[in-house]
């Protein structure tokens, strides 16, 4: 798709859709808002906002204990929006999906409760060098708790994962426990080949975690197909709630692993002597979770759905070429992250300015875009980089608003040099 | 000057701005125009990092009172540093640490100072009172 080919207009209908959001009709310093700060997170369509005041008007109870007829129905409404949930990543069992507060939740409950039971002194722990500190920092801890070691696969200079390296450290390592890397890079935009990693991983016996907080919204995602052990996600990228997030585990890992915590609803007996826990999911849900979050992230989904996960894609991925060509015209500017396999994300940086001034000077225009180091300082490092603009798109972003983002750095660039 | 005649005398230099472009033209004019801080002070234990960009701080005590240096790789924060520098810097310690830094609200700069910025600006006025502080405790 080249630049200046126009973007097919018959596969969404973006100005009916973004009347759906009615935060994007938001005035910021006296101009229209340009949301491009959806990797951070999504703004919310009127339907999920909607189901959250549904909640509280008509459904408001405490869930999995009340014999009453409220919470009988806020339990048939959570337990509903697990059962989508499921659907939506093609879970063979709803309670394979356990409820957390987000990706970085999900995360932490993997490395406290899989590591208490798997991991060693001299066991090994491999993530990549592309990782957000919520999939680097649990491991560091469990690996000093655990004395065990935590390898990194590096990356090239287009931000892909050297998956020779990767199959000489599976091969060379004979204490491999895990592997948890991220599906979509965060502040690369890279689409990491995740059903190789995992292949090549359970040939040794070793299970894999995604961490999919960049995935679900962009791309179809089907566990079975996968054949992933974990993937965890975050409802609030997902057109949904803040609180919310799924972890989807397989059977037989959740039930060998240890409640992450102890509280209400995770219990099946309790003496003083010895506790028996409940099964799953509710040996991982421990006290009163986020209700209205995990009734509403299927709001979220639903939404999603009603437009065609694969159409969306194809949008957003035909909106990334055009702006990344268009960005690519300013004298100096590099993209950082230019993997073949790319979604949503364009990282860029302006020899000679610092990405926070630009970053500052495009919201006095309206433009809201993150800048820094988006969480993955380690990264940043290894491209000699301060941090990055990071522009990142969905589906109701228009190519109107690419042009506004590349005059707008255009003029950021002629005010700072 | 006394800190509050400078802070009265910044705001009205951008008083003679009416919109937020020059306004920022200006301070990134200031970042220019300054080379605030001596290689040899550039170093970790001077740093005080922000998530978004680092600051560089020094502090002189001479003749009762502090002489502050101060730098940044982003060039907006280092005009704004260069504006809390100007107000603050060769003033006795008393002075620093009772200050009060009403300028950069009237600015209109407000934003700069909030934590989701963490430009470092904030960290550095603090570290700038702490130093005042720790100084003027030497002098009892």
């Amino acid at each position: 798709m080249s630049a200046t080919s126009t973007i097919s207009p018959a596969v969404l209908d973006v100005e009916k859709i973004r009347k759906d959001f009615p935060i994007l009709s938001t005035m910021v310093h006296g101009k229209p808002l340009v949301y491009l700060d959806n990797a951070a997170t999504s703004q919310k369509p009127l339907s999920v906002i909607k189901a959250i005041e549904h909640y509280y008007t008509h459904e408001n109870s405490n869930i999995h204990r009340g014999v009453h007829f409220l919470s009988q129905r806020a339990t048939e409404a959570y337990e509903v929006s697990r059962k989508k949930v499921a659907k939506f990543i093609n879970a063979p069992h709803d309670y394979e999906c356990l409820f957390v507060k987000g990706t970085t939740d999900g995360i932490n409950l993997v490395a406290y409760s899989y590591g208490k039971q798997f991991v060693k002194e001299g066991d090994t722990i491999i993530i990549s060098a592309m990782e957000h500190h919520s999939n680097i920092v649990p491991w560091q801890i469990l690996c000093e708790d655990r004395k065990a070691n935590l390898k990194v696969i590096p990356i090239n200079e287009k931000g892909e994962l050297k998956m020779d390296e990767y199959k000489k450290m599976l091969a060379e390592d004979k204490n491999v426990k895990l592997v948890s890397v991220c599906w979509i890079s965060n502040s690369l935009g890279t689409i990491n080949p995740v059903k190789e990693i995992i292949a090549l991983a359970h040939e040794k016996g070793i299970p894999v975690m995604l961490d999919a907080a960049q995935a679900v919204q962009h791309i179809v995602v089907d566990v079975q197909d996968l054949d992933v052990d974990f993937l965890t996600f975050s409802g609030h990228k997902l057109y949904g709630p803040t609180g919310s997030g799924i972890l989807y585990g397989k059977e037989k890992w959740l039930n060998a692993m240890p409640p992450y915590q102890g509280g209400g609803d995770m219990i099946k007996h309790v003496t003083f002597e010895k506790t028996t826990y409940n099964e799953l999911p509710f040996k991982f849900e421990a006290g009163t979770p986020n209700i209205e979050a995990g009734i509403c992230i299927s709001a979220g989904i639903d939404y999603l759905n009603g437009l065609g996960i694969e159409v969306v894609a194809q949008y957003e991925h035909e909106l990334l070429e055009y702006v990344t060509a268009k960005l690519l015209e300013i004298p100096g500017l590099r993209i950082i992250g230019t993997a073949d396999q790319k979604t949503s994300v364009v990282s860029f940086f302006v020899d000679g300015t610092h990405p926070s001034d630009i970053g500052i000077l495009l919201d006095k225009m309206g433009i809201a875009v993150r800048t820094g180091h988006h969480c993955t300082q380690p990264l940043m490092e290894i491209f000699g980089i301060p941090g990055t603009v990071r522009a990142s798109l969905a589906f109701c972003n228009t190519k109107q608003e690419m042009d506004q983002l590349v005059e707008g750095v255009k003029r950021a660039v002629s005010m700072l040099l | 000057m006394t800190i509050n005649e400078i802070q009265d005398e910044l705001i009205d230099e951008f008083q003679m701005f009416t919109d937020w472009m020059e306004k920022y033209e200006y301070i990134i004019q200031m970042g220019k125009d300054l080379p605030l801080i001596s290689e040899q002070y550039k170093q970790d234990d001077n740093l005080i990092r922000g998530c978004q960009s680092r600051v560089w701080l020094h502090a002189d005590y001479k003749d009762g009172k502090v002489l502050f240096t101060a730098d940044s790789d982003a060039i907006i924060t280092k005009g704004l540093v260069s504006m809390v520098v100007r107000v603050l810097s060769d003033h006795t310690p008393s002075e620093i640490a009772g200050a009060e830094l009403y300028f950069v609200d009237k600015i209109g700069l407000r934003e700069h100072l909030s934590v989701t910025r963490s430009n470092g600006l904030l960290s550095m006025i603090k570290q700038m009172k702490l130093y005042a502080v720790a100084l003027q405790s030497q002098e009892k």
